[in-house]
């Protein structure tokens, strides 16, 4: 209540105690004195006096009692007195209380760093950033399709003039361009905003300024960056003078114009942005040129603030209605297109949205792993209160209440539980960075997925400490209110040992583990086999023996002409490589992050239905480009040297074009309108993956490099030659025609594929890192019941093996019933898993939920684990020596 | 003298603080004065006078001060805080309504 009052109070009886105690003693000593002479005045003998009164206070003692407890001193003494128990009784049992809390630190840890993982890349994802909780992501969805496709600009600029419920919209696209400064040339990332962009996230850079309202306009007009601390310090060395130094970003001079602050990674999860150029500068880092000014091409990623107090749906609802006008308005750019939100977690753009099913599905399994660890713990608590039951009969028999005794036990519990948060956040700190590590290196870039450990991270972890100390001290709180003290107090505290009920509630906790862990064990396997489907699924490319390598001439400083000089040089010499089948070039990698531009297109003769604008994603290819990459023609031709510059116009389209807009018609001679201008289709390649295995087939068309004014980067030779061979040779070609280009590494389209398939990866090393612990925790708590089994029941080992039994029945006797107790567990756990496998949805390929292999290979993992776990008990069972047994009780 | 009537539950804070309205009291002083006042009919359970003062030091109605007895003996005084004063306003009225209530029905043939 009014805790100006209580608290002084409060805190003097907990550290002035012995004040407070002399206090208590004395007043009531004043009381004593005066009653006394009251006493001896009413004419009583002294003696008499001194009796009566304390007859008449009904106590000394419990008036005080009864004052502390007033006081609530008692609420508090008793805790610390419990938790000083606590920490004594851990010091007693060192053994036991370290395996405790390794379990505990496993348990809770594996806890607190995902949810550091969540926190830092779903929930606050940029932690300089102001007010990110009130942060949304903003795409477009066509025809009402889930996905989160880019924005226009010029879409991008109307919603921020009409939207009134959004306190800002800004602009932030990956790019990446190659760095040389001096003699290092490296791969580097960075954003493309718009002009608000350091506003908008509340970010200041600590030299120079931001950008300039106007300098998101015009086409290349405004060549200025600001580059991030770290480039600032690795690269340039602190320079205190950056500002005003200029800077070749992709072959452009940018002058730099400011730095941003420590700590700030940009706004693209998966990824530290190294520098920010506005968006003007856009048809300079983005394929498929100048988009400011136009609606059809689309490509931005962009987020907004929504204004206090403004729910998601309110703001999707205005945002919905705004598309809708666009629609309306520009139907030719425009139709079944519609502007979506999502939450940050969701963001459809960055990795945010490829980690968070693993993520998920990590919370799910963290969370059984913290079980399977309480389960081991409360079967080693178990053990030690039935060590203890003469503690609690005593103290039941001495007037302890019942619940004084589970306050106690609960305590103990928590005392436990606070030293695996402990562990378990120390834990979580060194792991929360390690997520990275799972993720190769792409193109020498290493990706960045910090974990964050906050305030709501402490406090989840604090609950899951709470929930676990619950988990804990329930089972021995149990214990005690069933002792029965008159037999209790009976028996010597030993005897009592491998009661029938105890043994049933620890082969529970066991049966718990084992189908838990073989929970995981299916989970792991399902997301195994699916990872293996994936690698091994036909791209419809070649994936072995060829291999892809490219050159950013851009970021060189090669113009159009002097690239395709070079280019046809370059391909000239490779292709005279001994080994070397056959060699092309193109803008993009399937696969890769880099994916396909798309663009409206018109097809002659075909009559789109009226909800669609027909947008396809296309690659611009050099010759020989299908034979290098062994993708099949179905009719027609690939592009050859002469489909040049002064030749007619030709594209080439995939079978499901094909297919959709020259339904039964041969689409060889037909026309495509793309950018304004018509061309020929003059071949059908089979359909193949183009920026995701999992992708399903779609539409896709390729327009020939050299028709299309661009410098292809990627570089592919067919070889059945090694990369180690391959690699240095490429390399060597190179320098023999420019000094100063080096090629990016060499990898094998193979490699490319396991790249990008690397969520699945982490998924599955994640699950099988925590499915095999999961496996020894339960195997440890097997081991421990079976071992605890077999001391208990040394005397029916012993009447056996006296009446005859060998060591090979005993063996079988114990292995048997281990083996059952397992088996009962799998049961348990293959009928739960037959339910929850299906969460995994999304992450599996080609794999059914109830695939029978994993649940087999589960199965034979737990069966080795369970055996491997009975053994020792097993032969330490037949080590029982039969006289000894049997004279002992 | 008859026998003193046992105190109803929870009236004899309200009657501590009453006593303590009239000036500072130490815990002898306060069971003295309510028998006196209330002519021995009220006797208070001298085990029960200590918890209730401490709880209500503790909730704030009440604070004590160490002093001189009129016997020249250390004593802890008990006095009324502002909140207490309230408190207290409160509940006498409260328990007049209860007492006129009680009467009503009583007194009704």
């Amino acid at each position: 209540m009014r805790w100006y009052y209580k608290l002084p109070l409060r805190l003097r009886s907990i550290f002035h105690k012995n004040q407070t105690e002399l206090d208590l003693s004395e007043e009531l000593q004043f009381h004593l004195q005066n009653q006394i002479d009251e006493y001896v005045a009413q004419g009583m003998n002294p003696k008499e006096a001194r009796h009566a009164a304390f007859r008449s206070l009904g106590g000394i003692e419990q008036a005080k009692e009864e004052c502390r407890d007033a006081r609530k001193v008692n609420l508090i003494d008793n805790f610390l007195q419990d938790v000083r128990f606590g920490l004594r009784i851990l010091r007693r049992s060192p053994g036991f209380s370290i395996l405790a809390i390794l379990c505990l630190t496993l348990g809770i840890g594996a806890n607190a760093a995902v949810f550091s993982w969540i926190e830092g890349i779903l929930f606050r994802p940029y932690p300089a950033v102001t007010h990110q909780d009130r942060l949304v992501a903003v795409g477009g969805t066509t025809r009402g399709e889930a996905g989160g496709n880019p924005l226009s600009w010029p879409d991008f600029l109307d919603l921020r003039r009409s939207s009134t419920l959004c306190e800002t919209l800004f602009v932030s696209k990956i790019t990446g361009t190659t760095l040389s400064i001096g003699e290092r040339a490296e791969r580097t990332v960075g954003s493309i905003v718009s002009a608000n962009y350091f506003d908008a996230i509340g970010v200041h850079p600590i030299l120079g300024r931001g950008f300039l309202p106007e300098e998101d306009t015009g086409q290349s007009a405004h060549p200025v960056a600001v580059i991030s601390y770290q480039l600032w310090q690795g690269r340039f060395k602190g320079d205190p003078q950056i500002v005003g130094k200029t800077q070749r970003l992709n072959g452009v001079v940018h002058t730099i114009v400011g730095v941003a602050p420590e700590g700030f990674f940009g706004t693209f999860v998966g990824w530290g942005i190294q520098f920010w150029v506005p968006a003007s500068m856009e048809d300079i880092f983005e394929s498929g040129g100048y988009k400011l000014e136009d609606r059809g091409a689309r490509w931005i990623e962009s987020y907004a603030r929504l204004k206090p107090g403004v729910t998601l749906q309110q703001a999707q609802q205005e945002v919905a209605a705004i598309s809708g006008r666009l629609a309306a308005e520009y139907p030719a750019t425009n139709r079944g297109r519609s502007i979506r939100l999502w939450p940050l977690w969701q963001t459809p753009f960055n990795n945010a949205g490829t980690l968070l099913p693993t993520l998920e599905i990590m919370l799910a399994v963290v969370v059984f792993v913290l079980l399977i660890a309480c389960a081991n713990v409360g079967n080693l608590l178990l053990v030690r209160s039935f060590a203890r039951r003469h503690e609690m009969s005593v103290r039941l028999a001495i007037g302890a209440s019942q619940a004084r005794l589970w306050k106690q036990l609960l305590t103990e519990g928590l005392v436990l539980s606070l030293f695996g948060a402990a562990g378990g956040l120390l834990l979580a700190h060194w792991c929360r960075h390690a997520l990275v590590l799972l993720f190769p290196a792409r193109g020498g870039v290493q990706m960045h997925l910090p974990g964050e450990i906050d305030w709501r991270v402490l406090a989840l972890s604090a609950a899951v400490c709470l929930l676990t100390t619950l988990l804990l001290g329930v089972a021995p709180a149990l214990q005690t209110s069933k002792i029965d003290l008159a037999t209790a107090l009976k028996m010597e505290s030993a005897a009592v040992v491998g009661g029938r009920g105890r043994a049933w509630v620890r082969s529970a906790l066991v049966l718990v583990q084992v189908s838990l862990s073989f929970i995981l064990l299916v989970g792991a396997g399902l997301l195994l086999q699916s990872l293996l489907r994936v690698r091994t699924t036909s791209p419809g490319f070649t994936t072995r023996g060829v291999q892809s390598t490219a050159l950013d001439l851009v970021s060189a400083g090669y113009d159009p002409v002097r690239a395709q000089t070079f280019q046809d040089a370059l391909l000239e010499r490779i292709r005279a490589l001994p080994g070397v089948e056959s060699v092309a070039v193109a803008r993009m990698t399937p696969l890769s992050y880099v994916s396909s531009s798309e663009t409206p297109i018109v097809v002659d003769g075909y009559q789109p239905p009226p909800e669609e604008s027909p947008v396809v994603e296309y690659n611009e290819v050099g010759p020989n480009y299908f034979v290098t990459l062994g993708i099949p023609l179905v009719e027609g031709r690939e592009f050859t040297r002469a489909d040049d510059e002064k030749a007619a116009l030709v594209a080439m389209v995939n079978e499901t074009m094909a297919n959709r807009y020259w339904k039964g018609r041969n689409a060889i001679g037909e026309r495509l309108q793309v950018k304004g201008r018509w061309m020929q289709v003059v071949g059908v390649a089979k359909d193949s993956k183009y920026s995701s295995v999992r992708e399903n087939p779609k539409p896709f068309f390729f327009l020939p490099l050299r028709q299309n004014n661009r410098r292809g980067s990627a570089l592919f030779v067919r070889t059945p030659l090694g990369q180690e061979v391959m690699g240095p040779a490429i390399a060597r070609e190179v320098r023999a025609l420019d000094a100063n280009l080096a090629p990016y590494e060499v990898i094998t389209l193979q490699e490319e594929l396991e790249r990008s398939t690397s969520p699945q990866m982490v998924a599955v090393t994640l699950v099988a890192i925590l499915g095999g612990l999961a496996l020894l925790l339960a195997a440890v708590g097997l081991y421990g019941v079976m071992s605890y089994a077999v001391s208990q029941s040394t005397r029916e080992l012993g009447l056996r093996m006296a009446l005859g039994a060998g060591a090979s029945n005993l063996l079988r006797l114990v292995l048997s019933r281990g083996l059952a107790l397992t088996g009962a567990g799998v049961l348990l756990g293959a009928a739960a898993a037959l339910l929850l496998t299906r969460l995994l949805g999304n992450l599996l390929y080609q794999v059914s939920p109830r695939d029978p292999l994993a649940f087999g290979s589960a199965f034979a993992v737990m069966t080795v684990a369970a055996l491997a776990a009975c053994f020792l008990p097993a032969w330490r069972a037949t080590r029982t020596d039969p006289m000894r047994a049997l004279r002992t009780e | 003298m008859a026998k003193p009537t046992d105190l109803v539950q929870g009236t004899l804070d309200l009657l501590i603080l009453k006593t303590l309205a009239l000036q500072p009291m130490h815990g002898w002083g306060i069971a003295q004065r309510i028998r006196q006042v209330s002519k021995e009919v009220l006797q208070v359970n001298q085990g029960a006078l200590y918890p209730a003062l401490h709880r209500l030091e503790q909730q704030g109605w009440i604070r004590a001060k160490w002093g001189e007895s009129e016997n020249n003996r250390r004593a802890k005084f008990y006095s009324l805080t502002p909140d207490g004063t309230k408190y207290l306003r409160q509940e006498q009225a409260q328990w007049k309504r209860l007492s006129l209530a009680i009467e009503l029905v009583l007194d009704t043939p």
